[in-house]
C-alpha cells in the first residue's frame, strides 16, 4: 500500500453518501450502523419511561402519575429496553460488524436476509411504538394470562404483534450468524482459533433460533385468545394460565442469556488486550458459553416458584439454576486469572470490563439467592428482583456494550474518542448505576413490592437515593453520546490497530474497505497471542506513525 | 476471475460454499420451526393428559375421511417434490416445471379440503367462542380441543400457503431456465421446507383425528 491510497483510501463509509445507499445496503458494517442508530433511539425512549417512574417514586404517595399510567410506564420500559435495545444491542451492532471481520470473511452468509432482519426489527418497533403512542399496554413485559388474554383493556394485540415481528428479526440474525460462523471462516481459522466473542455469539444465536419461536407461538396464542376467544389459557374453560408462564419463560429466561452472553464475549476480548496476555483457559471460556446456552433452557421454572408449580418441579429448577451459575463463574475466574500478572492498562474499554466483572458478580450471586426456594418466597416480586436483574441487564450487559463500542469505535469510524472523557463517563456510569440499584436490594429485602406507584413512607430515603443515582446514570449515558458524536468530526485518526490488539479485524485499515480485506487472510496462530506479538506491535506502531 | 467464482454471490469463495450455506441455513430454520410447532404440541399434550375423555369425544367430530385423504394428498406432493429435485439434478427443465406444478396442485387440493372442513366446523358451531356448542358434559373442555385444532391446523395451513408461494417462484425461475445440474440449490432447499411441512401434518393427523378411532 503506498502513501496516496492511505490518505484517500475508499472505505465502507465514504463509498457512497446517499440515503438510498444506506437504506438498501447489504454491507454487514453498514447494517451494524443502522442497528446502532435505531437501538440508541430505543434506548433513550426506554430511559424516558424509567426516568418518569423514578421521578414518581421520589414521594411515597405517588404524586406524579396515576397507578394505571405507572403500569403502562414499567411495561413499556421493559418491552423497549429488552426487545428493542438489549437483545439486539451487541448482536445487531457489534455482532454484525465484527463476525465477518473476525473470521476473515467478506460479509455474512446471507447479506440480503441481514438487511431484511433490520427492516423486520424496525417494523416490530413501529408496531410497539404505535401501541405506546395510542395508550400503551399495562400487562408488564411478561404478558401473564389471563390478565393479558381477557381482562386488560390496553393495546395488547398491537404490542404482541410488534414483539412477534421483532422475534423474527432475532431468529434470522441468529440463523445468519450460525451459518456464517460454520461456513465462512478464512483458511486456517479453526474452531479453536476463533475469538471468544464469536463463541459467545454462536451460543447467543443458538438461543435465538431455539427459544424465540416458542415466545412467538405463545404470543400468537394470546393474540388468538383475545381476538377469537380461544380457551387455551382461560381458566373458565378449564384452560391453564400457568401453561402460558411455562411457554413464556422457556424463551424469556434464555433471553436473559441472550442479553448477557454477548457482553461476556466482549469482555473476553477486552481483558487479554488490555492486560497484554493470552486468555486463561480458552477452551473453558468457549465451552462455558455453550453450556450457559444449553443449561439456560432448563431453568425457566425458577420464575414460577410461587405460581403454583409443583414443589418437586421447583426443587429441580432450583438445582438446575444453581448449575447454570457454574459456567458463569468459570468465566469470571478465567478473566481474573488472565489479569493476574498482566500489564494492565486502565483504558476506557478496560474500565467497562472491570465494571462488568464486578457488577456481574453481584448480579449473578444475588441470582443464586433467588434460585433458593425459601429465600425466593421472601423476596419474590420485590425490588430485590428488580435490583438483581438490573445488575445483570444494565450493570453487566450495558457495560459490556459500552466497553465494546469504545473498543471497536476506532475500527468502526476510523477515529479515536477523547480518552479522558471516556474514563470519566465510565466512572460516572459505574457510580450512578450502583447508587440507583444497590438501594433497591435493601428495599426489596425490607419488603417493598415491585410494580406499585406508591409505597409506605419508611422506604422514602432509599427511593430518593435510587432516583438520585438514576439522574447521575442518565448524565453518564449522555456523555458517550456527546463525545462519540464529537469524535466523528474532531477525533484523531485511529490507524489500523490503535490498541495493538490481536484479531483479524485489526489487520485491515480503519474504517475497513467494503470487502473487509484486500486479500483473504490466512490464519496461522491461536487468538490472543499477545506474548508473541509484543515486539511486532511496537515495530508496526512506529511504522504507522511515521508518515504522520 | 475464473468462471466458477462469477456465478456465486460476492461473499462466497465458491459455489459449493454457497450451496452448503443455503442448505445449513434451511436446516437451522427448520429447527426454529420445530420449536415453533413444539410450543403448540406441548400445550396439546398437557391438555390431552388433563382432559382425555373430552379430547376423545371432540376428536370424533372431525371428518376422518377428509383428513385421511389430505394425508394421502400431502404424501403424494412430497413424492412430486422429490421428483422435481431429481429432475433439477439432471437439468430437465420441462420435468422440473411439471413436477413443481403437480406439487402446487396437490398443495391447493389439500388447502381446498382443509377449507371445506373448516366450513363444516363453523356450520356445526364448533369454532371456539360465544357460539360454540358441544352438547355433552364436556362443553367447556372440548372447546380447548377445538382451540388447538384451529390453532395447529391453521398455522400448518399458513405454512402450506407460504410453501405454494415459494414453489410458484421456483416454477418461474425454472421457466426462465435458471437451473442447471450444478446450480439448483433453491429447488433442493425449498424441497426441504416442503417435506418439513408435510411431516408436521403426519403428526397432526393422528393426534387430532385418530385419538379415539380404535374403539
Amino acid at each position: 500500500m503506498n502513501e496516496i491510497t492511505v490518505e484517500r483510501r475508499q472505505n465502507y463509509l465514504n463509498v457512497s453518501y446517499t440515503l438510498k445507499s444506506w437504506l438498501l445496503t447489504t454491507d454487514h458494517k453498514r447494517i451494524a450502523l443502522l442497528y446502532l442508530f435505531s437501538i440508541t433511539l430505543f434506548f433513550f425512549i426506554g430511559a424516558v419511561f424509567a426516568g418518569v417512574m423514578r421521578l414518581n417514586l421520589l414521594t411515597p404517595q405517588g404524586d406524579l402519575v396515576r397507578a394505571e399510567t405507572y403500569d403502562t410506564l414499567f411495561t413499556m420500559h421493559g418491552l423497549t429496553m429488552i426487545f428493542f435495545f438489549l437483545i439486539p444491542s451487541i448482536p445487531g451492532v457489534l455482532g454484525n460488524f465484527l463476525i465477518p471481520m473476525m473470521i476473515g470473511a467478506r460479509d455474512v452468509a446471507f447479506p440480503r436476509l441481514n438487511l431484511a432482519s433490520w427492516y423486520i426489527f424496525m417494523l416490530g418497533g413501529l408496531f410497539t411504538l404505535t401501541a405506546a403512542a395510542t395508550g400503551g399496554v399495562d400487562t408488564g413485559w411478561t404478558f401473564y394470562t389471563p390478565y393479558s388474554s381477557i381482562y386488560s383493556n390496553s393495546n395488547v394485540v398491537l404490542t404482541v404483534t410488534g414483539i412477534f415481528i421483532v422475534g423474527f428479526s432475532s431468529i434470522l440474525t441468529g440463523l445468519n450468524f450460525m451459518v456464517t460462523i460454520h461456513k465462512m471462516r478464512a483458511p486456517g481459522m479453526t474452531w479453536f482459533r476463533l475469538p471468544l466473542f464469536i463463541w459467545s455469539l454462536y451460543a447467543t444465536s443458538l438461543i435465538f433460533i431455539l427459544g424465540t419461536p416458542v415466545l412467538a407461538i405463545s404470543l400468537v396464542l394470546i393474540g388468538l385468545e383475545r381476538l377469537f376467544h380461544l380457551g387455551i389459557f382461560d381458566p373458565r374453560l378449564g384452560g391453564d394460565p400457568i401453561l402460558f408462564q411455562h411457554l413464556f419463560w422457556f424463551y424469556s429466561h434464555p433471553a436473559v442469556y441472550v442479553m448477557i452472553l454477548p457482553g461476556m464475549g466482549v469482555v473476553s476480548e477486552l481483558i487479554p488486550c488490555f492486560s497484554r496476555k493470552r486468555i486463561f483457559g480458552y477452551h473453558f471460556v468457549a465451552f462455558s458459553s455453550l453450556s450457559i446456552a444449553v443449561i439456560g433452557f432448563l431453568v425457566w421454572g425458577h420464575h414460577m416458584f410461587v405460581s403454583g408449580q409443583s414443589v418437586y418441579a421447583g426443587m429441580a429448577f432450583s438445582a438446575l439454576s444453581f448449575l447454570v451459575a457454574v459456567p458463569s463463574a468459570i468465566k469470571v475466574f478465567n478473566w481474573t486469572a488472565t489479569l493476574y500478572r498482566g500489564s494492565i492498562a486502565f483504558s476506557t474499554p478496560m474500565l467497562y470490563a472491570f465494571g462488568f466483572i464486578g457488577l456481574f458478580t453481584i448480579g449473578g450471586l444475588t441470582g443464586l439467592f433467588l434460585a433458593t426456594l425459601g429465600v425466593d418466597i421472601h423476596v419474590h416480586d420485590t425490588y430485590f428482583v428488580i435490583a438483581h436483574f438490573h445488575y445483570i441487564m444494565v450493570g453487566s450487559a450495558v457495560m459490556g456494550f459500552l466497553g465494546g463500542i469504545h473498543f471497536w469505535w476506532p475500527k468502526i469510524t476510523g477515529r479515536l474518542y477523547p480518552e479522558g472523557w471516556g474514563r470519566l463517563a465510565a466512572l460516572i456510569i459505574f457510580l450512578g448505576f450502583n447508587l440507583t440499584f444497590f438501594p433497591q436490594f435493601i428495599l426489596g429485602y425490607l419488603g417493598m413490592p415491585r410494580r406499585y406507584h406508591m409505597y409506605p413512607p419508611e422506604f422514602q430515603a432509599l427511593n430518593v437515593l435510587s432516583t438520585a443515582g438514576a439522574s447521575i446514570l442518565g448524565v453518564g449515558y449522555l456523555l458517550p453520546l456527546a463525545y462519540l458524536l464529537w469524535s466523528l468530526w474532531y477525533g484523531k485518526a485511529a490507524g489500523a490497530n490503535p490498541w495493538g490488539a490481536t484479531g483479524l479485524e485489526w489487520q485491515t485499515p480503519s474504517p475497513p474497505p467494503t470487502e473487509n480485506f484486500e486479500v483473504v487472510p490466512v490464519v496461522t496462530e491461536e487468538p490472543y497471542a499477545y506474548s508473541t506479538m509484543e515486539a511486532g506491535v511496537v515495530r508496526e506502531h512506529i511504522h504507522q506513525r511515521a508518515p504522520v | 476471475m475464473s468462471e466458477s467464482t462469477s456465478i456465486n454471490a460476492h461473499q462466497f469463495e465458491t459455489l459449493e460454499q454457497q450451496h452448503e450455506a443455503g442448505w445449513l441455513g434451511m436446516w437451522i430454520f427448520l429447527a426454529t420451526e420445530v420449536m415453533f410447532f413444539g410450543g403448540m404440541f406441548a400445550g396439546y399434550a398437557v391438555y390431552r393428559w388433563s382432559y382425555p375423555t373430552a379430547f376423545a369425544q371432540a376428536s370424533r367430530e372431525l371428518e376422518v375421511v377428509l383428513g385421511a385423504t389430505n394425508t394421502l394428498v400431502l404424501i403424494c406432493s412430497s413424492l412430486t417434490m422429490a421428483l422435481a429435485v431429481h429432475a433439477a439434478g439432471r437439468g430437465e427443465r420441462k420435468a422440473i416445471m411439471g413436477y413443481l406444478l403437480a406439487t402446487i396442485a396437490l398443495g391447493m387440493v389439500f388447502l381446498g379440503i382443509k377449507g371445506l372442513e373448516y366450513v363444516h366446523k363453523f356450520e356445526h358451531h364448533l369454532f371456539p367462542g360465544s357460539s360454540f356448542v358441544f352438547p355433552t358434559p364436556f362443553q367447556r373442555t372440548a372447546q380447548i380441543f377445538f382451540s388447538f385444532y384451529f390453532a395447529m391446523t391453521g398455522m400448518h395451513a399458513l405454512h402450506m400457503v407460504v410453501g405454494v408461494g415459494l414453489l410458484t417462484a421456483l416454477v418461474i425461475r425454472a421457466w426462465r431456465n435458471e437451473f442447471t445440474p450444478q446450480h439448483h440449490a433453491a429447488v433442493e432447499i425449498t424441497g426441504l421446507y416442503w417435506h418439513f411441512v408435510d411431516i408436521v401434518w403426519i403428526f397432526l393427523f393422528p393426534l387430532l383425528y385418530l385419538i379415539d378411532r380404535h374403539r
